[in-house]
Formats: structure tokens, C-alpha cells, sequence
């Protein structure tokens, strides 16, 4: 199932991500950004349409696992079996090897493994599998701050338009940007990640939250960056935010950038 | 500006194209991302001559998929070209005059470029089966031992790209923006 889900995921784009970029054009008014944006809606149909990747940055394959505490694994270990998946779905796929041995000695390990495997224990008799294939364009102009409780809501509001700004054409523009406060330094990188998984146009259940992804949203989207950093309006065409509790002392922040090809496919065994 | 380029790209045609400019370009173009262009740098550096003839020559900052059974080539849209800054000025120098990819330069490459007479242009990021439809000869020519790293010679046809930086230093980051900002204040 993974093999199958990291070729859907490389060659589908999700429907909330088709949808913003649709609804997006629709608000363009810049010349140049409408360009930009017809070609990479033409460009997530054709990868549809003749099963090829959307983008050559197949990415790392982020691997999320819900495993119902009801449920018992048999017949090997679990990240070996995802590993394999991933291998075969690379491999199958015609996907982009694009993972080094060693960050620092930088050997393809040739078949895209390992993935970046999260596994969390729930309630019931289910696996839940997402497999999120990362390109690391986006990736690399992210970000994490440790700040103090006293920065507050405007300090954070700010460390979003700072990590955007510096972000600037790099991404791929326009972005999704998943935001992850509270919890430990991991804790908000780990959160901010899923703020990516979530669908677009679903908002924070907490109308605080909800209303800072809008306010925000709005922000980013009039700072004049655009589609490919050319200008325009479009330069995000989502933003989520994820939040838990956190230290008395502390307020970490973590804004992770992603692209037009913000990819995840999901199925539950 | 629409302008469509046959390459070589000379001198004369580089200056005449300025940021902002569409432009469909037909011909040879090479590709290479930073283990291919660290190996170039070194061969150069030890007066040893470059896998192809740099002179007027184009490189694409792109790493694709594998070819499908039957493709010319996999996925094919460009990389972040700042990752290639330590090694542009140097190809510059030895008359490369075109490079193809997405993201900021630094000031020394935009420097380079002034001097040498060369265009930065921008591929649409992230639209690499788009792309990929204009490349129509694909051939591995060097380095075959970095996989999607080696360096290859493209034809493409009508490949549209947009000019982002010219001959003379106008950057499209900071004008396009500039004047979308300022027509969306009025
Ligand atoms: S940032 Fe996204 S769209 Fe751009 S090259 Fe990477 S994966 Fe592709």
C-alpha cells in the first residue's frame, strides 16, 4: 500500500490543494502571476493525466502511521515493511532518488529509503497511512524559534512574515505554510509538519487559531512576492496552524514552508 | 516582452533580452546541479576541459525523474539555482551565458553576469511534467555516477521561460514585486 500511495501521491495532486490554486487564479489580477499559475495548474493535470510526477523533487517520503492500540503486527518489523513499500513505490514509480546515507559524507542510498517514519499510538482497530513525499526547495527555508512568553501573538505573527520573506522565489511560490506552536523545540517542528498534512480549507477548530490562519493568510498575501516570486498576489495558497500545551517558561515556533506540490495521500487499512 | 530564442546564445542575443521578458528558447541546453557543477569547477581549475563547449552555452539547474518506458525524459523543472552561486561565476567566466533555474542569486553572480554578459532565467518551479513535454532529445554526456545529478544535453523546443536577472543586473525578484506593489496601492 505505501509502494501505491507514494506514486499516487507524486503524480495526484490533493483535491484542497487543486481547488486553492483554481480559486486562487480567480483572484489573481497580475499579469505575469496569472501566467505562472495557469502553467502549474497545466502542469498537475498533465502529471494526472499521463501518471508521471508532478514535480522532479519527488521528495523524502514522510511516512505518518495512526495505529489503533487494538492492533497487532505480525510477520516482521513495521519500519522495515514501510521501507520496502517505499522502494518499490520509488523504484515502480520512475520517482526521484533523492536521499543521502549520511548528511555530511552525502552517498545516494539509491532507492529513496528510509522514510521519515512517524508512528502514534490511537484508539481503536485501525492503521491510518500517510505517506507525505517532502521536497526540500521548500523545506530548506524553514524554520524554528525558541521564543520567550513574552514576544507573545505578535512575535509569532512577525516570525511568519520574517520566514516567508526570507523564503521569498526559493519555495516555489505560492506556498503552503504550516505553522506548529507550543510543545517542545521537536514538538513544533513535528506540528508544524502536520499543519501541511491538513487539508487547506480546513481551519483550526479554535476560533482564535482559526482567525489568526486567515489574518495571516491575508498578510503573506500582500507582501507582493507571487507565483514564482515575479509579484502578485498569490504567494501562499494556505496556511494552518497546529498548537499544544507548552512550558511556563517557553513559546517555541516552528514555520515549515512547502510548495504548490504540497502532496499527501492517506488510506486506512 | 514574447521573444523566441534559437541557441547558441551569443553575446549579442543575451543583451538584448531584459528582465521580465517571456521567452521560448529552442536548441542545445546542458544540465547540471552541484555535484556535477563542483566537478566542472575542479576540472577547471586544473586546466582540464569541461565534459561540453561552454562557450555561448546554456545549463539547466535540474535533476529529473527517471524516464518512463518510451519517455524522452522523467519530470523536469528546475532546481533552486542558489545552490549553484559558488560555482557561477566561474562558469561565466570560461563564456557560459545562460543559466536555467528558480530563486535568488547572489550579488557575485549578478556581478559575473554583468561582466561575462549573462541571463538568468526562471523555469517555472515545481512544473516539471510541463517542462519536460519541451525537451525532445535527451543524452547523458558526463558523470553518469551521480544518477539524477549527471550531466546530460537536452534539445528543447519552445521551452518557456521568463528573464530574472539580465545583462545588466535588472532583477525581476525586486521589479516585479516593486511594481506590483505599487500599482495594488494606488
Ligand atoms: S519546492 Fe516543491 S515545487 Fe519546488 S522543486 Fe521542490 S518539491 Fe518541486
Amino acid at each position: 500500500m505505501i509502494e501505491k500511495l507514494c506514486i499516487e501521491a507524486n503524480q495526484q495532486l490533493p483535491k484542497d490543494v487543486r481547488q486553492a490554486l483554481r480559486c486562487c487564479r480567480r483572484q489573481e489580477d497580475w499579469e505575469i502571476a496569472q501566467g505562472v499559475l495557469d502553467q502549474i495548474i497545466e502542469n498537475s493535470e498533465i502529471a494526472r493525466q499521463e501518471q508521471v510526477p508532478i514535480c522532479q523533487d519527488t521528495g523524502m517520503a514522510c511516512v505518518f502511521l495512526e495505529i489503533g492500540q487494538d492492533v497487532h503486527i505480525t510477520g516482521g518489523a513495521l519500519s522495515e515493511a514501510v521501507d520496502e513499500g517505499v522502494r518499490r513505490g520509488y523504484e515502480r514509480g520512475y520517482l526521484r532518488k533523492s536521499v543521502v546515507k549520511d548528511p555530511l559524507r552525502r552517498e545516494n542510498t539509491g532507492d529513496n529509503t528510509p522514510a521519515m517514519l512517524y508512528t502514534e499510538i490511537v484508539p481503536g482497530t485501525h492503521i491510518t497511512v500517510s505517506v507525505v513525499p517532502k521536497g526540500f526547495g521548500s523545506e530548506n527555508m524553514s524554520a524554528i524559534r525558541m521564543f520567550k512568553p513574552s514576544h507573545g501573538l505578535s512575535g509569532i505573527k512577525d516570525f511568519i512574515l520574517e520566514t516567508v520573506e526570507a523564503a521569498g522565489p526559493n519555495p516555489c511560490p505560492p506556498m503552503v505554510v504550516g505553522v506548529g506552536i507550543g510543545g517542545t523545540f521537536d514538538k513544533a517542528a513535528l506540528l508544524a509538519k502536520k499543519a501541511l498534512i491538513r487539508p487547506i480549507d480546513s481551519s483550526h477548530p479554535d476560533p482564535f487559531y482559526r482567525d489568526l490562519e486567515t489574518e495571516m493568510l491575508e498578510k503573506i498575501n500582500e507582501l507582493g512576492i507571487g507565483p514564482q516570486g515575479f509579484g502578485g498576489r498569490t504567494t501562499a495558497i494556505g496556511l494552518n496552524i497546529e498548537t499544544m500545551p507548552t512550558h511556563i517558561a517557553g513559546m517555541p515556533c516552528a514555520v515549515n514552508i512547502s510548495c504548490h506540490v504540497t502532496r499527501h495521500q492517506t488510506e486506512v487499512i | 516582452m514574447e521573444k523566441h530564442i534559437r541557441l547558441p546564445l551569443t553575446e549579442e542575443t543575451a543583451r538584448s533580452l531584459h528582465a521580465g521578458d517571456t521567452v521560448y528558447l529552442t536548441g542545445t541546453i546542458y544540465t547540471s546541479r552541484d555535484a556535477g557543477h563542483k566537478r566542472m569547477c575542479e576540472a577547471l581549475e586544473k586546466g582540464q576541459p569541461l565534459p561540453f563547449d561552454p562557450a555561448d552555452s546554456v545549463i539547466y539547474y535540474v535533476g529529473p525523474t527517471p524516464a518512463k518506458p518510451g519517455q524522452v525524459i522523467g519530470s523536469a523543472g528546475p532546481t533552486t539555482s542558489g545552490r549553484m552561486d559558488a560555482y557561477a561565476p566561474a562558469m561565466l567566466s570560461v563564456g557560459a551565458r545562460g543559466m536555467i533555474g528558480k530563486g535568488a542569486r547572489l550579488p557575485q553572480v549578478i556581478e559575473a553576469m554583468k561582466k561575462y554578459s549573462g541571463v538568468y532565467f526562471g523555469a517555472t518551479g515545481g512544473a516539471g511534467a510541463l517542462l519536460a513535454r519541451c525537451i525532445k532529445k535527451s543524452e547523458l554526456i558526463a558523470y553518469e555516477d551521480l544518477g539524477a545529478e549527471a550531466l546530460r544535453k537536452l534539445y528543447v523546443e519552445d521551452m518557456p521561460l521568463v528573464v530574472i536577472i539580465d545583462s545588466e543586473g535588472r532583477n525581476l525578484y525586486e521589479e516585479g514585486r516593486a511594481a506590483y506593489l505599487k500599482h495594488h496601492k494606488k
